[in-house]
């Protein structure tokens, strides 16, 4: 019999708020984070809107509470104030010590200072410090220096689900027993580099994304950090702590189809929902709510609305993509988004599809448009899907729910 | 849950695309770091697609094919892919587009940028929707991706496993990271490595993929027991009871060990590393040797697994990986030790089918 696995605590840090509270505080009062940029100097700042964590480096230094700055990229930053707030939330850090691993996505990593110093590196020796935090492993390793994690630390990148397939992957070590314990999430922060790619990509909207809209017309960049703790049931019950949830599904798929696009009928989004409804064992029914990958794109939104309509042929559940509140945190939107479908449970709510005027015609749904409040929610799952057709669906649960 | 490595490809700066080889000559290079040597992949990739294709993506899909002909496989059950930098040089394309205040055009270097990159062409080329991810993490990179096949094999949600270790270095990132301490300042004889007795390693870079399965069949290499990752937090690790241990939760001691492959990197000051446990708990053990052969790179390890299957599979030590004069009467348990900086160990063991 495999071990449960539950979260006991809970750190982001995004476009909408510096921890949990004040994020709790945005969703309740259906704040968007989406604005113009005002730290990262991108050459698209007039042309896009973007989900900018609205403090300097400087300002996250602070946060962090490092006396050093050198060496540290704003994405380690973001990370280190997360997955802190997470592990302070569960209490860890009061904690006797098990068996405890670090599993961090990100993407682009330390580029915001590569792109920043690339010049110098190849040309000087001025910057040097900041030449090993260009790789994805950096943000990681001084995540586990500050939390002194040393069991099990490793990253994962898989472009947009890269957060997610790290909870999928705590879960699994935890579920084996390979581990008690799990600190698990990702980090994104904003770069040019991703903001131009993006944007050859032409997938960016001028307006503030607007998913399973008509209209849409592309996504909107976000950045932060969101991490979870995660435990086996009887690590959880160590110090009278409270339990948030419990991580019943996951599913991962390859859509095999194309780099950047999703099949017409969503193949991928369906066989990772489906996949994790398997695990879980629970019945398509019994889903309250589906936290949407929903970017914004056409192409995304058509898919994933389509598959959700196969999948959930009887009742579909309620749906709506957060991506208007925190823009897409592209390898941070798995554990963000994880962390808001777990607040519709703690919270009893249903978190709104913000920017919706003319839900798509083509779907057997309309997304939720305004924040529900005092509804009991007891399932729910979160989807991320990322280049490569990489799909990733997690299903969550109240605690001791039957 | 030991699983059986049943096909290899490896592309490296030795000649290793033919899974029928095994070292029949090596190569000596004076080189700032170790090229792959490059097969001809019209053989393995369409043209077409091939001419958009960068490198390290192209190295990705011929060593997974050539790992998956050599198995017999034609649809593994997941693809894990272990990366330390991804596609350097669509990384640097963009980056030097950037520096030159030029608009990004083409979205095709970012898309092959994203380190999942290869791991999703391979499944794009295989139309093969299980599972799949991508590992990022320095030299644990390629381990993580090996323990993530042996859970799945435990979870029973797999009986085959495609993974792999995959690095390129460029000219720029060499230069870059140069500065850093990683590099020797000059070029130097791989075969004379351990000679120059200064600091920084000498670069290389490769793409290993491996069919892993749950049982056997006539072209199996060995058993893949157990692969373990070690973050030395704060200096913490003693490396001589944490192999003790590993072997131990694998029922075996250090005396059953028939060799143990070094990361010997040539790098003087981490080398010591390798000096203390070799003098230590390795001592009556037949060392083994690799990166004078592929050079230090974060996905090494792939080589130097290749090294041990095929040691396994052929009963026979090809004398230029030897460290020193021990011999073994036969060959059947191995140990790879691996470790970057001090920082980040790994082990990883096999075993005779």
């Amino acid at each position: 019999m495999a071990r449960g696995v539950v979260i006991t605590g809970i750190g982001i840090l995004s476009s909408i708020g510096r921890n949990l509270p004040e994020t709790i505080e945005s969703v309740l009062t259906s704040r968007s984070g989406i604005g113009t940029l005002q730290h990262l100097d991108s050459s698209h700042k007039d042309e896009f809107p973007f989900a900018e964590v609205p403090w300097s480096n400087a300002q996250l230094l602070e946060l962090a509470q490092l006396t050093d700055p050198l060496g540290y990229s704003r994405n380690t930053l973001l990370g280190m104030i997360a997955a802190k707030e997470a592990f302070h939330h569960a209490r860890l850090d009061q904690l006797p010590h098990l068996r405890t691993g670090l599993i961090s996505a990100t993407t682009v990593g330390g580029m915001d200072r590569c792109e920043l110093y690339f010049n110098d590196f190849l040309t000087n020796d001025s910057k040097n410090q900041y030449i090993d935090v260009y790789d994805c492993a950096d943000s990681t390793e001084k995540i586990a220096d500050l939390l002194r994690i040393g069991d099990y630390v490793t990253t994962i990148s898989t472009a947009c689900s890269s957060a997610a397939n790290a909870l999928l992957l705590g879960a699994r070590m935890i579920r084996s027993g390979r581990l008690d314990r799990v600190v698990a999430g990702g980090t994104e922060a904003l770069t040019s580099f991703h903001v131009n790619g993006f944007s050859a990509l032409k997938i960016l909207d001028k307006m503030p994304c607007r998913p399973f809209d008509a209209n849409r017309n592309g996504l909107t960049l976000g950045e932060g950090a969101a991490y979870l703790v995660l435990e086996s049931e009887e690590a959880a019950h160590i110090g009278n702590r409270k339990i948030f949830a419990e991580l019943v599904g996951y599913g991962n798929a390859c859509e095999a189809f194309h780099q950047t696009a999703s099949t017409p009928d969503g193949k991928g989004a369906f066989l990772a929902m489906e996949r994790a409804l398997k695990i879980s064992g629970i019945n398509a029914l019994s889903v309250d709510y589906i936290n949407a990958h929903g970017t914004g794109t056409d192409n995304n939104d058509i898919a994933e609305g389509l598959a959700i309509g196969r999948l959930f042929v009887e009742k579909i559940p309620d749906v709506s993509s957060t991506k208007p509140f925190t823009g897409h945190m592209t390898s941070a939107a798995g554990s963000a988004e994880a962390i808001l479908s777990i607040l519709c449970i703690t919270e009893r709510i249903i978190l709104p599809n913000l920017n919706l005027e003319n839900p798509m015609p083509e779907l057997r749904f309309t997304p939720v448009p305004k924040l529900i409040r005092g509804i009991d929610v007891n399932v729910v799952m979160s989807n991320s899907f990322g280049f490569g057709g990489n799909n990733t669906s997690l299903i969550f649960q109240k605690p001791n729910h039957k | 849950m030991a699983a059986f490595i049943n096909g290899i490809g490896l592309i490296s700066p030795q000649q290793t695309t033919d899974p029928a080889m095994f070292l029949p000559e090596v190569m000596e290079y004076t080189a700032d770091f170790l090229h792959a040597i490059n097969p001809n992949y019209k053989k393995f990739i369409n043209p077409i697609e091939a001419r958009r294709m960068s490198r390290l993506i192209k190295m990705g899909i011929t060593s997974a094919k050539i790992a998956l002909a050599d198995a017999g496989c034609q649809m593994p059950d997941a693809i894990i892919t272990g990366t330390g930098l991804g596609s350097v040089e669509d990384t640097e394309k963009i980056l030097s587009s950037m520096n030159a205040g030029e608009q990004l055009m083409s979205p095709t270097p970012f898309i092959q940028s994203t380190y999942n990159t290869i791991s999703s062409q391979i499944a794009i080329t295989l139309k093969c929707l299980n599972y799949n991810s991508t590992y990022v993490h320095r030299s644990f990179s390629f381990e993580s991706a090996l323990q993530d096949a042996l859970l799945q094999f435990e979870e029973e949600v797999a009986a085959t496993a495609l993974v792999g270790g995959i690095d390129e270095m460029t000219d720029n990132h060499l230069q870059i990271t140069r500065r850093a301490g990683h590099w020797k300042t000059l070029a130097v004889n791989n075969l004379q490595l351990l000679s120059y007795k200064t600091p920084g390693a000498l670069a290389g870079e490769g793409a290993a993929y491996f069919l892993l399965e749950n049982q056997p069949n006539s072209s199996t290499y060995g058993i893949l027991k157990d692969a373990k990752t070690i973050y030395n937090l704060e200096g913490s690790a003693n490396m001589e009871d944490v192999v003790a241990t590993f072997l131990s939760a694998n029922e075996m001691d250090i005396n059953q060990l028939n060799a143990v492959i070094l990361g010997y990197n040539g790098d003087i000051e981490f080398d010591r590393v390798y000096d203390r446990v070799g003098s230590g708990i390795f001592r009556q053990t037949q060392q083994l040797w690799y990166k004078h052969l592929c050079g230090e790179y974060y996905t090494s390890t792939g080589f130097a697994l290749w090294l041990a299957a095929n040691i396994l599979k052929h009963q026979l030590i090809p004398a230029s990986v030897k460290f020193n004069n021990l011999n073994s009467d036969k060959l059947q348990h191995i140990l790879i030790y691996n470790q970057y900086r001090n920082t980040n160990h790994s082990l990883i063991l096999l075993s005779n089918k």
